[in-house]
């Protein structure tokens, strides 16, 4: 368990981070950033870090490296089918629920 | 067309619906991953953000450095950055000031996009109701989440663990169908962050490794394939959207291979 004074610096760090980034520019830039270098490095960088989180990491997190695995795979089709962020996590656990039961 | 706080309100609805489920997901996996239904709650209501809270939650209950969270909370939020520079440029001449500090708690993905895709200048009574009606939707979704999460018995919340990842995968894969730009981006961080974890002499926090993938990757996207420039401001409400942007990706491909 996570102790009340831990989990409000964390809440704090977070929240703070987030919206000074969103408030500093909003109240204090005027002009649009133009070098499309840094605008393409901005678009792309939040596929790098979601990329970067999910592996290795959702190779065990369901418990085991097998039922992992098999819930995955759902996500990875579901995805591919453009469902709903909802309906992939949610098919995601039940096949790794399925599979850690028939373990 | 008249644009108001009632117009807001309404135009915020259907967000509010899409925030739902996603905050559901939020408070069921932060009350499976340890946290009590009022801390999830309020994770929600000061963050307002999908990705951001999930990898906070993520490094809180891995006990990671604070440091990692600034640079975590950081990266994944960079592109507010960039959309509250857009947004100063979309608002009327009466939005500033105090409320300019309170209403950048609104810059979503999502509201950025509806407020952008106005043909008048944007108002700050609009983008309060427009705030207002996802952001009701963001709390009450994390708590109806959290309070079920409670009753769930402890061995079944660890499989919820892959929930979180199954939802990256929603956001990362369709848009790496439709972007060869974005797959190469998300091959290069997800080989990198694998070798990184596996390799046995390499010693790196998740923190920080996900930090250096992300960033190594995204430099090399905007390096091969910079997006087009930005079109003339004539016309307003042609501003690029992220899906706009990702249309640009698309054009830039072509381009490339062609």
């Amino acid at each position: 368990m996570l102790s009340l004074s831990i989990y409000f610096k964390y809440l704090a760090v977070m929240a703070l981070v987030t919206y000074l980034l969103r408030a500093l520019p909003f109240v204090l830039v005027k002009k649009k950033i133009t070098n499309v270098y840094i605008r393409s490095f901005l678009e792309y960088i939040p596929y790098g870090v979601l990329a970067a989180m999910t592996f290795p990491a959702v190779f065990t997190s369901a418990g085991g490296v097998i039922p992992s695995l098999a819930g995955m795979t759902v996500a990875l089709i579901l995805a591919y089918r453009r469902k709903g962020l909802l309906t992939v996590a949610i098919g995601a656990v039940a096949l790794a629920a399925i599979v850690t039961l028939i373990l | 067309m008249e644009q108001n706080f009632t117009k807001g309100l309404r135009d915020g609805i259907p967000i509010c619906l899409g925030y739902l489920s996603v905050s559901f997901t939020f408070g069921l996996l932060g009350v499976g991953m340890g946290l009590s239904w009022w801390q999830a709650t309020l994770i929600s209501l000061t963050n307002v953000t999908s990705a951001g809270q999930f990898a906070g939650l993520t490094l809180m209950m891995e006990g990671g450095a604070l440091i990692e969270m600034v640079i975590a909370q950081f990266f994944i939020n960079l592109r507010y950055l960039l959309m509250s520079i857009s947004l100063t440029q979309k608002v009327d001449e009466r939005f500033r000031g105090i409320s300019r500090w309170i209403l950048a708690m609104g810059v979503t993905d999502e509201i950025f996009a509806v407020a952008m895709s106005q043909e008048k200048p944007v108002s700050k009574r609009y983008f309060t109701g427009l705030f207002l009606t996802p952001y009701l939707g963001w709390g009450i979704g994390t708590l109806a989440g959290a309070l079920l999460g409670e009753i769930v018995p402890d061995g079944v919340a660890e499989i919820f663990g892959i929930a979180i990842y199954g939802m990256f995968l929603a956001i990362i894969i369709p848009k790496a169908r439709d972007s060869h730009p974005v797959l190469e981006v998300v091959l290069i961080a997800a080989i990198l962050s694998c070798v990184i974890y596996y390799v046995p002499f390499i010693h790196l926090s998740s923190g920080l490794s996900i930090t250096l993938c992300a960033v190594v990757a995204a430099a090399y996207g905007a390096w091969r394939h910079p997006l087009p420039a930005e079109p003339e401001e004539d016309d307003a409400g042609t501003v690029p959207s992220a899906d706009n942007d990702m249309q640009a990706v698309n054009i830039t491909k072509e381009v490339h291979h062609a």
